[in-house]
């Protein structure tokens, strides 16, 4: 039987399935296969903060949301055009988020009566008519999978465990992905275990032809590469993005990097990652608490090193103190943030960008910090460096506010030539016939001498304590007091930062949509939404948040209507209000989720229309 | 021989030919402790202590805490970091551990390494960091003006605690020692021969050396260790702990009890029993036992160096790491690692 094959110019896919089921690494491999085939892509994991939780429950369902296109795309997709429901729980966990019509590759052999009943079905969804809205396709894949390994000496529950491998297999084959990387995967990935990794790609094989062969499946689709500027490319996800830039940082800047750091989601995985580059003369230290993880990463800086730590909103809170300190003592800092749900523990996989105010002020005493958001994955690698740049330049600790959408999200990513990366690097205070004054400012940058333990001659001490400027000596004069407070705001208000670009294709918009942070995708493609449609609307994103471009109060001034949506109650709305007295237009959900595209194209609608 | 115990503690850090004396280690700073306070003679015991190690004076890096001993890097012209409170012990081994060639000392008190910063002290001490660390136990809060402290007896009057204090004190030594620290020591600020011999001992150790060091706030807590200073009792109470010695004092000594822990016993009783010590050993639990001998307070007090053992110091093996993985595959290469992954090409 020939098959028909349908062009598509792009599909959602979403794997969901019980967080044991394997459903990372099966988006993770359908990314990897799409990737080589060369479409356009974006990615949203969603799991659990459970390692485990009970088995077949709502609270244990793990998906892995992929969009892929035949042309540039900036969102993970608002909603799947296929599920794959590995159990019923996935089912009932998704199924809100799937438009009328989309496909259901559900996983039969799991809609057990107790399944069923584990998540308040009193019918099998898949034998009564509800789900007649969609294509429902029933594939026993547990007992297909049990099938298909029957020659391997396996026990049973060993050969279903390979069954997210026989889906991937279905779902390369009715999407027309590459199979060799997938395979060599496997290979490589168990190459101390060869039955195991024959037995997993046996199962992705059946897959693949279990799509070829049966009816249930009559249409496969296919999706053209996409036309992205020339280059080489690769996946990534913002948190690996992000340890490259930080990487990157440290060959640019000449200085070895000094990572301290406490585990803690969702940033954990920067610390993984530079742990394993010590090639790079990169020492990671898993510190006992955050406050020792800044702790160490400063006294890191005070021995010329490029001081990092890592963390997310808990662990910003207890850094506080340690981050005044490096804002008195002027020494480079940087202070990676992935944001994530809270107050408190919060959600601790879900996203948010709630920390901007607690960066902004989160401190005792008048303590500016600079501020740079990434605004996509690979965006974190130039963010990192950026924030680098700043640091070591200013003589500061800067804030490089990342979050859990970006960090564990991954798109192409088109690599940099080493060759086009900034020269950041910085030169340290040698002695001089005059006696050396540790606080004596640069008269461009305001910023003091780096001067490192070993250099004869500047012996000097530095602490909390206010210092007089120039010898840096302990001061309690007032008027002293008052010019360092000043000094130090001045010094981070005239941090050399890029303009603010509009993007306003015909110049005659008058609503302005702004953002920043990781809500540039969503509220571009809400954009070009508006724009098909005929709709006029600018946009505008800031990557540098503390301090602005210079030109952002004149940006906002020129629109009728400024926009903002932000994942918190509106606290970059609240900053711009009160510095550049404009009436900003809040949009705030905080639903530990991602805008999508659809529902920002309708905000931005009403605000058009209501001109 | 080993690392830890021929004086190899420095050994990474740049000489100097240049003869140095006390002055060359006294800052400008005026120095603004009370007058009589224990920490000017811990001071002066320090600097004129630091010629010694013929270090150059840039390779040394004095940081503390918050708290009145934590004034010290001031009053010493070397490189100095007045931190946080608690913290001191975190900072030092980020540049400890990033700075083999320093000689990094840390200094602090009972309240800024007991309570607060407790935490670091105990994760400092398991990882063994090349530091130096001088706890100037008062068994008092001095700068917040005196509130009891997580080393004050139980019952302690103070602003705070007008009924007295309910909880039960640390003994830095035994907490250092439950710890695993690789060398731990107590000294007092009144004997500088004996706090400079301990100070020999812990730069020569390489690893986080302990010192206690009793320290006198004739503010808040005057005379805490008059016992040990007293001409008339001192001999008899204090029990001088010297590695391959018979610990005893002048009229008491240290003996294995019947079950299996130690007993102060009149020194004439005692004969050939009394016990000899062993700093290397590396069995924490005798040492842990001597310091345990001055509960509940004084009735005898062992000073020295209760242990004093090799274990590899974090910073060495940090930069071993660091080169294995060059030898294993060379230096890091930018390109080569953003090309590591699955790529491909377009145009
Ligand atoms: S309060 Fe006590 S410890 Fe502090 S300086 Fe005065 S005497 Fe010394």
């Amino acid at each position: 039987m020939t098959k028909q094959v349908q062009q598509l110019d792009r599909v959602v896919i979403r794997f969901a399935g019980d967080s044991g089921d394997g459903m990372q690494l099966t988006g993770d491999r359908f990314t990897a296969g799409t990737a080589e085939f060369g479409n356009d892509l974006s990615t949203l994991p969603n799991f659990p903060a459970e390692i485990r939780a009970p088995a077949g429950t709502l609270p244990g369902v793990s998906s892995f949301q992929l969009h892929f296109a035949d042309h540039d795309i900036l969102t993970p997709g608002d909603s799947p055009n296929v599920l794959v429901a590995m159990n019923p729980a996935a089912l009932k966990a998704n199924l809100g988020d799937l438009p009328k019509g989309a496909d259901i590759i559900a996983n039969t052999d799991e809609f057990t009566k107790r399944n069923l009943q584990k998540v308040g079905y009193d019918a099998n969804p898949l034998e009564d008519d509800s789900l007649r809205e969609w294509r429902v396709h029933a594939v026993p894949l547990t007992s297909l999978t049990v099938t298909a390994l029957e020659g391997f000496d396996l026990s049973k529950k060993d050969a279903e465990r390979s069954k997210n491998m026989f889906a991937l297999g279905l779902l390369s084959w009715l999407y027309h992905r590459p199979t060799e990387h997938t395979i060599s995967f496997l290979e490589q990935k168990f190459a101390k275990k060869p039955e195991i990794a024959k037995a997993n790609i046996a199962a992705f094989q059946a897959g693949w032809n279990y799509g070829e062969t049966t009816e249930s499946f009559s249409v496969s689709y296919e999706v053209k590469p996409a036309q992205l500027a020339p280059g080489v490319y690769r996946n990534i996800s913002g948190n690996q993005a992000l340890a490259y830039g930080l990487i990157a940082a440290s060959v640019q800047s000449k200085l070895p990097l000094f990572l301290g750091s406490y585990p803690i989601t969702p940033a954990s995985d920067i610390l993984h990652e530079l742990s394993r580059h010590k090639r790079f003369g990169i020492r990671t230290f898993q510190a006992e608490d955050e406050i020792a993880g800044v702790g160490a990463a400063l006294g890191a800086a005070f021995g010329g090193a490029l001081g990092v730590t890592t963390t997310s909103g808990p662990g910003v809170a207890l850094k506080a103190e340690t981050i005044g300190l490096a804002v008195m003592t002027e020494l480079p800092l940087i202070l990676v943030d992935v944001q994530r749900a809270g107050p408190s523990t919060g959600m601790p996989t879900k996203t948010e960008q709630t920390d901007l105010l607690m960066a902004m002020f989160g401190r005792n005493g008048e303590s500016p910090v600079p501020i740079v958001a990434p605004s996509t994955p690979s965006d974190c690698f130039d963010a990192a460096i950026e924030a680098a740049r700043i640091a070591v330049k200013y003589r500061t600790p800067v804030y490089l506010l990342s979050d859990g959408y970006l960090a564990n999200g991954s798109e192409p990513w088109r690599l940099p030539e080493v060759s086009d990366l900034p020269d950041i690097s910085t030169e340290f205070a040698v002695k001089t016939d005059e006696e050396f004054q540790p606080y004596v400012r640069d008269p461009e940058t305001l910023s003091r001498p780096w001067a490192i333990p070993g250099t004869a001659g500047l012996e000097h001490r530095i602490g909390g304590i206010e210092k007089a400027n120039g010898s840096g000596n302990i001061s309690y004069d007032p008027n002293n007091h008052d010019l360092m407070v000043r000094l130090r705001q001045s010094k981070i208000d005239g941090i050399d930062v890029p303009a603010l670009e509009v993007d306003d294709p015909e110049g005659d918009a008058r609503v302005l949509v702004l953002g920043w942070g990781s809500t540039y995708g969503p509220i571009a493609a809400a954009v070009r939404r508006i724009r098909k449609s005929g709709g006029k609307v600018a946009q505008a994103h800031l990557r540098h948040l503390n301090p602005l471009p210079a030109n952002t109060g004149e940006v906002l001034k020129s629109y009728d209507k400024v926009l903002l949506p932000e994942i918190n109650l509106g606290q970059l709305a609240l900053l711009l209000r009160a510095k550049f007295l404009v009436d900003i237009i809040s949009y705030n959900r905080v639903r530990g989720l991602p805008f999508k595209a659809e529902e920002l194209a309708g905000v931005i609608q009403d605000v058009i229309d209501s001109e | 021989m080993s690392d830890t115990l021929n004086g190899k503690g420095l050994a990474l850090v740049p000489k100097t030919d240049a003869k140095q004396t006390l002055k060359d280690f006294k800052s400008d700073q005026e120095v603004r402790w009370c007058p009589g306070c224990g920490d000017y003679a811990i001071l002066a015991a320090v600097q004129s202590f630091l010629p010694e190690l013929g270090l150059r004076r840039e390779n040394i890096v004095f940081v503390s805490g918050i708290g009145c001993s934590s004034r010290f890097p001031y009053y010493l012209d070397t490189y100095g970091f007045h931190s946080i409170h608690g913290r001191a012990p975190a900072i030092a081994t980020g540049l400890a551990s990033s700075r083999p060639d320093l000689s990094v000392w840390v200094i602090t008190g009972d309240g800024d390494a007991l309570s607060i910063g407790g935490n670091h002290l105990i994760h400092a001490l398991r990882r063994n960091v090349n530091l130096n660390i001088l706890l100037f136990n008062n068994r008092i809060y001095g700068l917040t003006k005196g509130q009891y402290s997580p080393t004050s007896e139980i019952g302690k009057i103070t602003k705070s605690t007008p009924m007295g204090s309910l909880d039960k004190p640390f003994n830095p030594i035994s907490l250092a020692l439950g710890a695993e620290a690789s060398f731990v020591a107590r000294t007092i600020d009144s004997d500088r021969k004996h706090l400079q011999s301990v100070l020999r001992e812990a730069t020569a150790h390489r690893g986080t050396s302990l010192v206690e060091i009793y320290q006198n706030c004739n503010i808040f807590n005057d005379n805490a260790f008059e016992q040990l200073k007293d001409p008339e009792i001192r001999d008899d109470i204090t029990l001088r702990l010297e590695h391959g010695q018979p610990i005893a004092s002048a009229s008491k000594a240290v003996v294995r009890a019947a079950n299996g822990g130690l007993d102060v016993v009149p020194l004439a009783e005692a004969g050939d029993r009394v016990l000899v010590h062993d700093a290397h050993n590396p069995d924490p639990s005798v040492a842990f036992a001597l310091s345990r001998l001055d509960e509940p307070a004084f009735e005898h007090v062992p000073i020295g160096i209760f242990r004093q053992v090799e274990r590899p110091a974090y910073d060495t093996l940090m930069a071993e790491q660091l080169e294995e993985a060059v030898a294993q595959k060379g230096p890091g290469d930018l390109s080569d690692l953003l090309m590591g992954g699955d790529t491909w090409r377009i145009g």
